[in-house]
């Protein structure tokens, strides 16, 4: 197929590979590397999108990213398809396929575009007004609706196979924006030495001088300019370059976040490419040169595809050698359109006339435009487009009213000025000013190190942006002030502009013919649908602030963010309200500037990825025995051993009765350990814990208890004392790092004159637990130096000695009830000392058992569990612990909120067992206990169940809860209600298995 | 994300490295099981929430490891400067006049 | 109060919609009311108009600094539920939730109240205990909250990731198929547009600068940047700015401010059908009527006023979503933002009377007041017009911290608002 609309010997595209692309199934032919824009509409596509509410046709408006229309779906492969993609950015590669959106059956005919003709109904927030009645027709039969009719593009439905990367970054000036403006101040810091980073969000650098045709620097061309300077600077070492590459936030401190688009634009991006890279940069200063966006004109139908932004056509016609039209019209309201209507017709393109709004406007452009035969007209407003599926006509009318002229037309250039790119300044929470002169917003008063250059900075004209952009750069990198500045000075010379053009001016808000008392669509936000008409509307309906007008009638909460909007809604609305500009007030620019994928934020975060997973040293061990493993915080822990054909349940009671019978070993590893060393650790145990420590002999452990400044249980654990100034303390496995950052806080902060060091060695211990009669049988014969007996070694102790030849920390204890040990080696050895242990416990029958069966055990013996039987509002008398509180104390972390009123009431809920009537049936933990159960819901609720096992030990389900006034309650019958019956259970103390504790020697 | 300068290790850190931990200067008492209920209330749960210059706490967790204090301001949330855990609250402080 | 309804807009487009009347006035202030609300965000809005319909107090006046509904209310991700576990929260929440069915009849004003349903996942056996603990107290308290397996939450919500072998593997989920979500612009402008109807003054872009108390301590008005107003009564629902207000007032709150953020990605047809949470990986995420995914992240971890947080929060967040959902990896971040929210030390408002008389507080909320806005408004007005609580909020007061009755639903459950 011959592109009819590219002209020859136009555009930069040089020796370029065509590039064979499909749009909703109809191949075309195109240039690689120039944006899918270009390449449809050198095939003559305008049509290319339906609007949200309306579903009216659509074209191109822009040639960049402020984009509202043209927003398409990409699909390399099922899996990989992208939604609201703008066709004015993505870039051509053979084999494109792209397919229109939010239009059903087709583009050209969509049965939504009803709306269109319902639309005077579809006014601004009539959905507030209606769809009320009934009352469950909003769920059941609007919202399904309007929910269908709305979004644009359809999500992906698979997982994303490609990857995304991330860097961090760091330099002196980063410059963002790489038009001449950016590009000057880049030089000029880069030359000073200072580590320089240049972005830009274009594939080439040169911002508008990649459409200016009268733009000369340095005596070239200004795009050929552009990239000799971009050359210098990549070839220059302190300097990164970046393209494609779009600064979408500006955060606090001179963070700024960036999005590198690698390989969208490639055909065969091969796997080792991310698709995009997050840059996170600090800088220590920043150089805004963001440019400025053209808006359009505010007329009847300016939505018809054919009619676009000025400088776009440009755009597509000097940079990409395409036409938009064979026959346009310009309607305009300052100068930079005159430069469109003139590069095309001297590309041979016919232009029909100019209309510009203005009176009497003068300038060389406005002469040369007459020269070149061009019909200009001023004073004159197009009040109405014709055409449908694309614009045909344009009808123009005296601006003060009068006669109509209608003159057909194939495409239509607008621009009613520019709009300086506030965005990343804003978000660094700078203050802008209304320039009234200008009708602009510009960066007022600045909140960090940034300094906006060019026209974002509201700066006209090229030499004067050059100017203030080039002693800007200097100025950054002076303010920099690095050390080493000056090392690599290269001797540089500002810039010197030869030939430029200039505009400035231009209109706010609606023309001629789209005023108050008329009722045509003339659109304001092209994606939102919101026109002139909608935005007085909601003025007269009260909403004063900008804010409101925005939200109530959407305009610029589009995926363009009101780029092109923004600024004409404001002017509308303060029109309507009779205020002046400043007074309405601007909307907030917020983060980020273009839409950016989630994929770039999320980086390598995903899958195993997301979060670290920890593993013990006997991990491996367990897998190959076929451990099913559970997730405990960041910990993977063995859960229960099934053996072939057994379930859960049968595995849990199998280990629990082998402990008990003989022996079962525990990989008791992701406990929290905690070494505290130093001439006052006991004092300052005695302070963090509400035990008593002074009087602990080194060589014996005790079960101590952790409260919050409140009085509430925070954690617990055994601690062992190694020597009068070091213990040995374990925590939680959850609990491990809270626990060890609330004791660094106290003794950094609170106790600092206390002599201790306190380390983390939760990952230097491997820790097998050993438990059950035979346990002592079973290490014995491994131990050296060691007195196993019970004189020497009884229950609550400590020693160290070596253990199959590698040192180890045993402690006698138990978390069973049984006779119990628990041996600490260092981690290396962790696996082979339970590999021996194993060996040993095979010859006395002894199996492995997980966490299931340690908490039964625990269980059966009443022992509690810190975060399941208690919850962050337990005390230690609730949970039946004030033995554990030294009486004698007179301070310890806690001690004063305990005391508190409420937390020495009667009633509070306490700790205590409870027996199911049925043995046979166990409660669900979680479950909720009440007095009466033939009350009606809602039900006085007196406690829940916190741990409810099975215990074949018992050959009966136990259970602990916390009851209101538990402990007086025992012997009493309670209620458990579940939805198929109630459930009735005896309130017992919480031993249930061996309750005098002669196991423990057993 | 904050640039935080830790006084121990004398460098500008990102905020990944630190853990705030709430307000400064709020003395725990030397006979804490004598505060009266309303002192251990105003001790443990009132808190200045300042909009404006806050003295704040925070812990080079993924770094020295030391708590410090700092001045911020909560608006901007520029600070004003870091100082070691243990000093007084500055009488002056830099920049403060905005 | 001209009424919507279908017919109406009818009748207006036929006229281009030019006769319509203004949903709200905005009246110069009064040299004095009966009642000052200080803060027009849906909670004060909502209290304005309780005062007026239920108790017949319409000298009323709500300042409100910026623009009404230009806070927390406007800034939130509109989740609905009331599943909490204790009593004193299920009662408030569950009030609100009563309220919501219904809201929009109320204020004849289309608040898109969708029961879509709210799911939240448990990733391990610690989430499924502290989860069928809310289930279970739930359900005595008559509040609608359901227990379901990996694969009945899969079939509620299709895009769920319920791999085993995920990081964050899903281990069944509760599901409150009454929660889901509210359009909260029209939230605000419903009860605004309700109460100025019915005589209550809105006043924006008048911000409080001091609280004026007699010699005997009472509130005799406030202090604004329009001049001193005065009142008899003075209710404080400042969200984020509450302890600025009470400090005016010489009465300082167990509250810290923090930035909380939110995203919406670009719209897409419809593919998300309810609210799913994980309190564990800290993401919530909904599709609104407009088809943006709407993701809530958690707060930063400083004090701040600034409404704006961290990208590194954000990537958090964004992390969570796309573990639990690979497909949306390719989806794209179109909005974010920060609001300001006020965290009491239980995580649970405080909503009642203070030392000061006449002077009342509504504040605490959190992470989570915008599904209590109706309940609120409702128990706050009667607490200010009967200068008694409403036996919903009396647990709520400010005493509760020194004599340690706490509702603490984060640490009875680790679970979030």
């Amino acid at each position: 197929m011959i592109a009819t609309f590219r002209i020859p010997g136009a555009g930069r595209l040089k020796q370029a590979e065509t590039a064979r692309f499909s749009f909703d199934g109809q191949s075309y032919a195109g240039v690689e590397g120039e944006t899918l824009a270009s390449a449809l509409l050198a095939n003559g596509v305008h049509l290319v999108g339906r609007s949200f509410k309306y579903h009216r046709p659509r074209g191109f408006l822009s040639a960049g990213a402020e984009e509202p229309n043209a927003l398409v779906e990409i699909k390399r492969d099922s899996a990989r398809r992208t939604p609201n993609v703008r066709a004015t950015v993505q870039e051509l590669y053979d084999g494109l396929t792209a397919q229109s959106q939010n239009r059903w059956p087709s583009l050209a005919f969509d049965v939504s575009a009803l709306g269109d003709i319902a639309s005077p109904l579809l006014s601004a927030g009539f959905y507030y007004k209606t769809f009320m009645w009934p009352k469950s027709a909003w769920k059941n039969f609007y919202e399904p609706r309007i929910r269908a009719a709305a979004g644009l593009g359809v999500a992906p439905d698979q997982p994303d196979p490609d990857h995304y990367s991330a860097r961090f970054a760091h330099c002196d000036v980063l410059v963002l924006g790489g038009g001449a403006a950016g590009i000057a101040a880049a030089l000029a810091a880069a030359e000073t030495g200072v580590r320089v980073i240049l972005a830009d969000e274009q594939a080439d650098f040169g911002g508008s001088l990649r459409f200016e045709s009268g733009a000369r620097i340095d005596g070239q061309d200004g795009f050929a300019w552009a990239q000799g300077a971009v050359a210098t600077l990549k070839a220059m070492d302190n300097v990164r370059v970046l393209s494609r590459t779009t600064a979408f936030g500006y955060y606090a401190q001179n963070f700024v976040g960036l999005v590198e688009r690698v390989s969208d634009h490639l055909q065969n991006p091969g796997r080792e490419l991310p698709r995009e890279r997050l840059w996170q940069v600090r800088a220590k200063r920043v150089v805004l040169a963001t440019g400025a966006i053209e808006r359009h004109m505010v007329f009847a139908d300016n939505d018809r595809p054919g009619i676009m932004l000025a400088s776009a056509a440009r755009t597509y016609l000097n940079h990409h050698g395409v036409a938009v039209g064979r026959n346009v019209g310009v309607y305009t309201a300052n100068d930079s359109a005159y430069a469109a209507a003139i590069d095309l017709k001297k590309a041979g393109v016919g232009v029909a006339a100019i209309v510009d709004l203005r009176d009497n406007p003068t300038g060389s452009v406005i002469d040369e435009a007459r020269a070149l035969g061009i019909e200009v007209n001023f004073g004159r407003a197009v009040i109405r487009a014709g055409g449908k599926l694309r614009v045909s006509s344009m009808t123009v009318q005296p601006k003060n009213g009068g006669g109509e002229r209608t003159i057909p037309v194939d495409a239509i250039l607008m621009s009613a000025g520019w709009t300086p790119s506030v965005h990343l300044f804003s978000q660094s929470r700078g203050k802008v000013a209304f320039n009234d002169e200008t009708k602009r917003f510009v960066p007022g008063t600045y909140a960090q190190d940034c300094v906006s250059v060019g026209a974002c900075n509201g700066t006209d004209g090229l030499s004067a942006t050059i100017d203030e952009a080039y002693a800007a750069g200097a100025k950054a990198a002076k303010d920099a002030s690095v050390k080493n500045a000056g090392a690599n000075t290269v001797k540089g010379t500002k810039p010197k502009v030869d030939a430029s053009e200039s505009w400035s001016r231009g209109m706010l808000g609606a023309a001629p013919g789209a005023g108050p008392d008329t009722t045509v669509k003339a659109f304001v936000d092209f994606q939102n649908d919101v026109t002139a008409k909608d935005i007085r509307q909601a003025v007269h309906e009260g909403m004063r602030s900008i804010e409101h007008v925005k939200r109530f009638t959407t305009n610029g909460m589009a995926t363009d963010q009101g780029k092109t909007s923004n600024m004409h809604g404001l002017a509308i609305a303060a029109e309507t309200l009779g205020k002046p500009i400043p007074q309405v007030g601007l909307t907030t620019f917020r983060a980020p500037y273009t839409p950016v994928t989630f994929g770039s934020i999320v980086g390598h975060a995903r899958g195993p990825l997301f979060d670290p997973t920890r593993k013990t040293a006997i991990h491996p061990w367990s897998a190959a025995q076929g451990a099913v493993f559970e997730d405990v915080g960041q910990w993977k822990r063995a859960w229960y051993f099934p053996k072939a054909g057994e379930d859960m349940h049968a595995a849990v009671d199998r280990e629990c009765v082998t402990v008990r019978k003989t022996a079962g070993l525990f990989d008791a590893s992701t406990l929290g350990k905690i070494e505290v060393v130093g001439p006052d650790a006991a004092k300052f145990m005695e302070l963090l814990y509400t035990n008593p420590w002074e009087k602990l002999e080194p060589g014996r452990c005790r079960y101590g208890i952790m409260l919050r400044e409140d009085g509430f249980i925070y954690d617990d654990g055994v601690v062992g004392r190694l020597a009068s100034d070091r213990f040995h303390v374990t925590t939680t496995t959850g609990g491990a790092p809270r626990v060890m950052n609330h004791m660094e806080d106290y003794l950094q902060t609170e106790f600092p004159h206390l002599n201790v060091w306190l380390t983390s060695t939760t990952e230097q211990w491997a820790v097998i637990a050993v438990q059950g009669p035979k346990s002592r049988d079973i290490i014995a014969p491994l131990v050296e130096g060691i007195d196993m007996s019970d004189g020497a070694l009884p229950h609550m102790s400590v020693r160290e000695g070596r253990i199959c030849g590698v040192p180890t920390r045993l402690f006698r204890m138990s978390f069973t009830g049984e006779r119990g040990f628990e041996v600490n080696v260092p981690a290396d050895y962790g696996q082979a000392v339970w590999e021996a242990l194993w060996a040993e416990g095979q010859k006395h029958g002894a199996g492995a058992y997980g966490t299931e069966a340690m908490h039964v055990l625990r269980a059966e013996k009443g022992y509690i569990i810190v975060g399941q039987d208690t919850d962050g509002t337990v005390t230690p008398g609730d949970a039946g612990l004030d033995w554990a509180v030294g009486k004698k104390k007179t301070d310890f972390v806690g001690i004063r909120g305990m005391a508190r009123p409420d937390l020495v009431a009667k009633g509070r809920k306490q700790l205590v067992g409870l027996k199911t009537k049925d043995p046979k049936v166990v409660l669900e933990e979680g479950a909720q206990i009440v007095g009466d159960p033939k009350q009606a819901i809602p039900m006085a609720m007196i406690g829940h169940v916190t741990s409810s096992y099975w215990s074949e030990n018992c050959g009966r389900s136990i259970a602990l809860a916390l009851v209101a006034g538990g402990r007086d309650r025992i012997g009493e019958t309670l209620y458990v209600p579940m939805p198929n019956g109630t459930i009735e259970v005896e309130v017992t103390g919480m031993v249930f298995f061996d309750e005098k504790g002669e196991r423990l020697n057993g | 994300m904050l640039l935080i300068r830790c006084p121990y290790c004398e460098e500008e850190r990102p905020e990944l490295e630190f853990r705030n931990a709430g307000e400064a200067h709020i003395a725990r008492s030397a006979d804490m099981a004598a505060t009266s209920d309303d002192d251990f209330e105003k001790f443990f749960f009132i808190r200045s929430n300042p909009k404006g210059i806050i003295y704040e706490r925070w812990r080079h967790m993924h770094g020295c490891a030391r708590f410090f204090n700092a001045v911020r301001d909560t608006v901007s949330d520029r600070f004003l400067m870091t100082y070691k855990a243990g000093e007084p609250k500055p009488a002056k402080l830099p920049g403060a006049s905005e | 109060m001209k009424k919507y309804s279908v017919f109406a807009i009818a009748r207006e487009a036929m006229r281009s919609h030019k006769g319509w009347e203004e949903q709200w006035s905005s009246p110069e202030p009064k040299k004095d009311y009966d009642v000052i609300i200080v803060g027009a965000g849906g909670h004060g809005l909502a209290t304005a108009y309780y005062l007026a319909t239920v108790h017949g107090i319409t000298n009323v006046a709500v300042l409100e600094k910026g623009w009404l509904g230009g806070g927390n209310t406007g800034r939130n991700t509109t989740i609905i539920r009331s599943n909490y576990l204790y009593d004193e929260s299920a009662g408030i929440y569950d009030h609100a939730l009563k309220l919501w069915d219904g809201l929009s009849q109320e204020l004849n004003y289309n608040v898109m109240y969708s029961p879509r349903g709210v799911m939240m996942l448990a990733h391990n056996v610690h989430d499924i205990q502290v989860l069928k603990r809310h289930v279970h107290a739930n359900r005595l308290n008559g509040i609608d909250n359901e227990w379901l397996t990996p694969e009945a939450a899969k079939e509620f919500c299709p895009p769920l990731n319920i791999s085993r072998d995920a990081r964050y593997p899903v281990m069944g989920a509760t599901l409150q198929r009454r929660g889901g979500t509210a359009r909260h612009d029209a939230v605000a402008w419903g009860y605004a547009r309700g109460a100025s109807a019915r005589g209550v003054h809105i006043i924006q872009n008048c911000e409080v600068t001091g609280v004026k108390r007699a010699p005997n301590g009472a509130v005799t008005g406030v202090e604004t940047t329009r001049g001193f107003i005065g009142a008899r009564k003075v209710g404080v629902v400042a969200a984020g700015h509450s302890s600025v207000i009470m400090n005016m007032a010489g009465v300082r709150m167990p509250l810290e401010s923090y930035p909380l953020q939110a995203l919406v990605s670009e719209p897409v047809k419809p593919v998300f059908p309810c609210v799913v949470m994980s309190n564990t990986v800290h993401a919530y995420i909904s599709q609104s009527d407009k088809g943006e995914l709407v993701i809530g992240a958690g707060t930063d971890q400083y004090i701040s006023y600034s409404q704006t947080g961290g990208l590194h929060i954000l990537q958090h967040t964004l992390d969570a979503i796309c573990e639990m959902f690979p497909m949306f990896t390719r989806m794209k971040m179109l909005r974010s933002w920060g609001g300001i929210v006020d965290v009491t030390p239980d995580r649970s408002p405080i909503l009642a009377k203070t030392p000061v008389p006449g002077l009342y507080v509504n504040c605490g909320w959190g992470t989570g007041g915008f599904k209590a806005t109706p309940g609120s408004g409702h128990v706050f007005a009667h607490t200010i017009a009967r200068d008694d609580p409403h036996p919903i909020n009396a647990p709520f007061t400010i005493e509760r911290f020194r004599t340690g009755r706490l509702i603490d639903e984060a640490a009875a459950a680790a679970v979030a608002h």
